[in-house]
């Protein structure tokens, strides 16, 4: 089970009163938001979860799996997550399963 | 742009809602998010990417000011894997 944009919601509606049409719309606008900035280039620093960083990519070779043949993967611009001491720190704890 | 900005943002678009309840909904968000990684859930947003858990093995590392080896036990990591909109719309920004 992973937790989803739906599960987000019901929490806003149960905690928060927001109605379910709200939460639902929240949720949405947060995360456009976080990706508008991110698309505008401007990297999203969250304190205490994480900072959303891009980072500029050269154009380095590559190849297709299934036919061996090569092809250039073009420069890129890319999205990072670097998780901030605090959940970095709460993530540590967990002792279960390897992988997921 | 910061937390603070992000609110700010929201709460201009949202102007139905009291900015007091767009703080309290935005810390939600990052709290479920937080406590669901520290429990070992995965999170998935469609168009924005997910969060998972990544295991890193136990290591000899150092203490880098005496030297003295130490063992570190394994331990998790969150990661993060962009979704397609997310990847397409910031590489188009270039």
């Amino acid at each position: 089970m992973a937790l989803t944009k739906a599960d987000l919601a019901e929490t806003l509606f149960e905690e928060l009163g927001l109605n379910k049409r709200e939460a639902k719309d929240f949720v949405d606008a947060f995360f456009e938001e976080v990706r508008n900035s991110l698309a505008d280039g401007a990297q999203v620093k969250l304190s205490g979860f994480g900072n959303f960083d891009l980072r500029e990519k050269n154009q380095r070779p590559g190849r297709n799996p299934k036919t061996g043949e090569e092809i250039p993967i073009s420069a890129r611009r890319v999205v990072t997550f670097r998780p901030g001491q605090k959940l970095k720190a709460r993530v540590e704890l967990y002792a279960g399963s390897r992988e997921q | 742009m910061t937390k603070s900005e992000l609110i700010e943002v929201l709460a201009s678009r949202q102007s139905h809602l009291a900015f007091k309840d767009v703080e309290l909904a935005v810390k939600s968000l990052l709290e479920q998010m937080s406590h669901a990684l520290a429990e070992g859930e995965r999170i998935e947003i469609r168009g924005f990417g997910s969060f998972s858990l990544h295991y890193r093995a136990p290591r000899q590392g150092r203490n880098p000011k005496t030297g003295a080896s130490v063992s570190l036990p394994g331990k998790h990591v969150p990661h993060f894997k962009p979704g397609k909109e997310l990847r397409e719309r910031v590489d188009l920004g270039t």
